[in-house]
């Protein structure tokens, strides 16, 4: 554990905004460096002492993080409870609709099952990470061109999960991208307009 | 949720000494099945034990066989190069399964040992003898259209609901086990257990004991082989009933060897042995397969609502090896 705060931990002073924004500072209880990194070595080969908080340092969108969490918080809970990121959505809560999909070390997962001290060390990418600053993401982009949503509550897992759809070279014909992309589901039904634009970003072949 | 005790341990040993000195510690690897079940109060664990951090991810081949780490991700194994080549029924039951963001959470171990998904088993203000023991079986006379046609008893009529265990007992598997009394090996077939008069357990697996790996003996089954699956919706959704089907099929289409086995027909992926000896030898052709479907329906009963089975079986039995024939 080195001394200096890391950008972006609640010590360093850049991301006070962010911070009182975002309510952390209510959220969160904070712990100061050095005492997490003694509990997180004791973490690792023995019990924690408590079952009330536990460390977690994550990257979120960029942002390196130093929190301290419930064991029992899902990382979902965590994203939108704690962080303030609410553009991930709960649809169901038991991994049945995929409108928690996040990116963790760039793998799709569905957010709301899995505990989020599990994620130690982890990238965590949100909807909220996706855009290039004010620059759309292609797919969000296309998300728009070709209507692939209604009412928008799936849409954060839709657009999350085909990215990672297009990147894993599972979006090689319609039958497949609705194969891959079947862990998530859309109660308006907007299901083609969603392949086309998974499609038309496929064909556009810009990085994604 | 009740508040429960976190540890991640490094070392495999401090990870089954943990769980086998206290009966209310379990370990959690992916979490999609575990999480799932602790949120509704279905299983209530006082201490995790996160087994993510020891190394046991590795897919390898070797001495005749692939060995795969317990933490081996469900997306990872359907995707290396190695497992399609040699087994591509297990790419075709894993893809089969969940969705792929489960399956990039969901490890090789946990997908084992992932519990029924019998709606009286989810619900704790059910009866049900698996959750609860001595508290009857809601199922027996309730909505049992997902349940078992074979293997039963009268305490459980609960199907297990893996797709990759069906490939896995089709194709000889063993399960590699490490314990407070050691390491030992177990033979697929015999992991998983008949519900009999202990239905809350599903497995043989002893307190502490923790799956390192699956080893799947190579075998001609490189290229004749199909996973059928039947849901009530084209993707992510359980097996209403599923066929693992592998041929080896000579230049004059005679049967050379075959492998077969059912999901969501009981208790445990149920390998249909006799069956596949009514295959061998034989043309590979409509007629053999029916007869072969015909031998694995021998024994098999309905309840009120899942005689739909007993027709489902065979026919897609037939399908999955006409499938497999023809690839
Ligand atoms: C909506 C949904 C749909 C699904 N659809 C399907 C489907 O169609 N087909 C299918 O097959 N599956 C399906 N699944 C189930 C999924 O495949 C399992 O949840 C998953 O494989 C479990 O693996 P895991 O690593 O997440 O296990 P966990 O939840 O972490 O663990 C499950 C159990 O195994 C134990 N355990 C885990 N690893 C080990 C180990 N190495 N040694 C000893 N014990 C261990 C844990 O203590 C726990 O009791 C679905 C799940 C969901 C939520
Ligand atoms: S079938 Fe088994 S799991 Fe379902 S209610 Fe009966 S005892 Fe419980
Ligand atoms: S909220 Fe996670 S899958 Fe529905
Ligand atoms: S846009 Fe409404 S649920 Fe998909």
């Amino acid at each position: 554990m080195n001394a200096e705060p890391e950008p972006g931990s609640p010590r360093d002073d850049s991301r006070r905004t962010f911070l009182k924004q975002s309510s952390l500072l209510t959220a969160l209880a904070l712990v100061p460096g050095p005492v997490v990194s003694a509990a997180e070595a004791k973490l690792d080969e023995r019990v924690a002492e408590s079952i009330e908080q536990v460390p977690l340092s994550l990257k979120v969108n960029g942002k390196k993080l130093k929190l301290s969490v419930e064991p029992r918080t899902t990382l979902l809970d965590l994203l939108r409870e704690n962080l303030h990121l609410t553009g991930t959505k709960k649809g169901c809560d038991y991994g049945q609709c995929g409108a928690c999909t996040v990116h963790v070390d760039g793998q799709r997962v569905n957010s709301c099952l899995s505990f989020a001290v599990m994620h130690e060390g982890k990238e965590i990418t949100t909807i909220e990470g996706l855009a290039d600053g004010d620059e759309l993401h292609p797919m969000q982009e296309a998300f728009v061109k070709h209507d692939g949503f209604q009412c928008g509550y799936c849409t954060p897992g839709q657009i999350m999960s085909a990215v990672a759809c297009v990147r894993e070279g599972h979006a090689g014909s319609a039958a497949e991208i609705r194969e891959f992309m079947s862990g998530n589901i859309c109660r308006c039904g907007a299901y083609s307009n969603i392949v086309a634009a998974i499609q038309e970003v496929k064909k556009g072949g810009q990085k994604v | 949720m009740n508040q429960f005790q976190y540890i991640r341990p490094t070392k495999q040993q401090a990870a089954i000494d943990a769980v086998a000195k206290d009966p209310n510690a379990r370990f959690i690897a992916g979490g999609t099945n575990l999480v799932d079940l602790m949120k509704r109060g279905v299983m209530t664990p006082q201490k995790l034990v996160d087994i993510n951090r020891l190394p046991l991810n590795k897919i390898e081949h070797q001495n005749n066989g692939l060995s795969i780490g317990a933490l081996a991700l469900n997306s990872a194994v359907a995707e290396d190069r190695q497992v399609r080549e040699k087994q591509p029924l297990l790419a075709l039951a894993l893809n089969a399964g969940a969705s792929p963001q489960l399956r990039n959470m969901a490890t090789v171990g946990g997908n084992m040992l992932q519990r029924t998904r019998c709606a009286y088993f989810y619900d704790t203000t059910m009866p049900c003898n698996k959750r609860q023991p001595g508290t009857g079986c809601g199922a027996l006379e309730g909505v049992n259209r997902m349940h078992a046609i074979f293997g039963f008893s009268d305490k459980c009529i609960a199907v297990h609901p893996s797709d990759m265990s069906v490939a896995l007992v089709a194709l000889d598997a063993v399960v590699q086990v490490s314990g407070p009394q050691g390491n030992r090996s177990i033979p697929f077939a015999d992991f998983h257990r008949l519900p009999g008069d202990t239905p809350e357990k599903d497995t043989n697996l002893e307190p502490g004991e923790l799956i390192t790996g699956v080893d799947v003996p190579d075998g001609p089954f490189t290229k004749h082989v199909h996973y059928q699956k039947v849901r009530e919706r084209a993707s992510y959704a359980f097996a209403l009933l599923s066929v693992a089907a592998a041929l080896d099929i000579d230049g004059s289409n005679t049967i050379k060897a075959a492998r077969l086995a059912m999901g969501g027909v009981a208790h445990k992926p149920w390998r249909l042995t006799a069956a596949e000896q009514a295959l061998v030898g034989k043309l590979a052709t409509e007629e053999t397969f029916r007869q072969a479907a015909a031998v694995a329906m021998q024994g098999a009963k309905a309840f009120k609502h899942n005689a739909y089975k007993l027709k489902l079986g065979p026919n897609a039995i037939v399908q999955a090896l006409k499938t497999a024939a023809a690839a």
